[in-house]
């Protein structure tokens, strides 16, 4: 395998969700979400209901693989941080640790300077959380809820 | 890259559709980023959540990959993470080396994100079987098939098929994570 298995437990979810909420009151921002790096949406807080955020999830996503390609043809690393700035809205991307993003989606209530202090602080943190995180999933003897799957459940899902 | 989301019980797997250009991958109703002549510049996403598997929610992220040649860039990033694919081909037949050419720029790209097309949930999706000037599938199976993958005839634009080829692999990356992939 490529990459490690990402896998979310409870304790950990907790964890980022505390620090998730608390930046969205911290950056004045309006929403903040933590994609992986394939796209996946881990944690979303602020005003969610009005946005499709599992499409802006993969489009965050999509559009970090695009920089990190333009990265590479420029032979630099990677570019850690984004920032797209609208009419209304504007939104800052931060790739933490190389392997998760951190979205935060601000207006006029808020200003770059102060999203770019508190995404500072907040990426340190998830980086511990996820390192954290990443060693319990490497751990032997950590069972997979889908190693007893049957070729019947597999099936099941199909048979509507 | 699946993600087993035990909070939220959730299995999320990525599913990404390969193939020459215009054969039909993008078709129904779609996250499209689009260029000026209509075709797909960087991916084509679907969310699909498909029922539970003991107690955990299973839901498949459908990407489509642009297929001419010039967007070779962006294909190799939609391929990061994968956790299975599926090849359409074009079945008519002045599309036979295009998608010659299409299986070997997937298994090229599989290959530098590390992964490899005899290992990885992999099955062929026939399209555009309804056209008249199309290729016998046991013509076409040698040609774009020789590992002898499930394979299956579709007609994308009425769905025919379609669903076949989308169970056919899931189940194979189901299984995958039964292995502990």
């Amino acid at each position: 395998m490529v990459n490690p298995q990402m896998v979310m437990y409870e304790e950990e979810f907790n964890q980022i969700q505390t620090v998730v909420d608390r930046l969205v009151r911290e950056a004045n921002a309006k929403v903040v979400f933590i994609v992986d790096k394939n796209g996946q949406l881990i944690a979303a807080s602020g005003e969610v209901e009005n946005i499709d955020t599992t499409s802006l999830a993969s489009l965050t996503a999509g559009n970090i693989a695009a920089t990190g390609g333009i990265a590479k043809l420029l032979r630099e690393n990677e570019f850690a941080t984004q920032f797209h700035e609208g009419e209304k809205a504007n939104i800052h991307i931060q790739l933490v640790g190389n392997r998760v993003i951190l979205v935060v989606i601000f207006d006029s209530k808020s200003s770059l300077g102060l999203v770019r202090l508190r995404v500072r602080k907040a990426s340190d943190e998830l980086n511990r959380i996820f390192e954290a995180l990443l060693s319990k999933v490497q751990e032997p003897g950590g069972d997979s809820p889908f190693a007893e799957i049957t070729d019947e459940d597999i099936d099941n899902l199909f048979n509507d | 890259m699946s993600f087993i989301n035990y909070m939220a019980r959730e299995i999320n797997c990525k599913i990404v559709y390969y193939g020459p250009g215009l054969c039909g991958k993008a078709k129904g109703k779609m996250i499209s980023l689009a260029t000026e002549t209509e075709r797909t510049l960087f991916f084509d996403f679907l969310p699909l959540s498909l029922g539970e598997i003991r107690g955990f929610k299973t839901r498949f992220h459908l990407y489509t990959v642009p297929g001419q040649v010039f967007y070779d860039a962006s294909r190799k990033l939609i391929l990061k993470g994968v956790d299975g694919v599926i090849f359409v081909a074009d079945s008519q037949i002045e599309r036979l080396e295009a998608n010659q050419e299409s299986v070997e720029n997937l298994r090229t790209n599989l290959a530098e994100q590390g992964y490899s097309l005899e290992k990885i949930p992999y099955v062929i999706q026939y399209n555009k079987r309804d056209l008249p000037n199309v290729v016998p599938v046991e013509e076409l199976r040698p040609l774009v098939n020789p590992m002898n993958v499930p394979d299956f005839e579709a007609n994308a634009r009425v769905g025919v098929g379609v669903f076949d080829t989308l169970k056919a692999v899931s189940k194979l990356v189901l299984n995958e994570l039964k292995r502990g992939g």
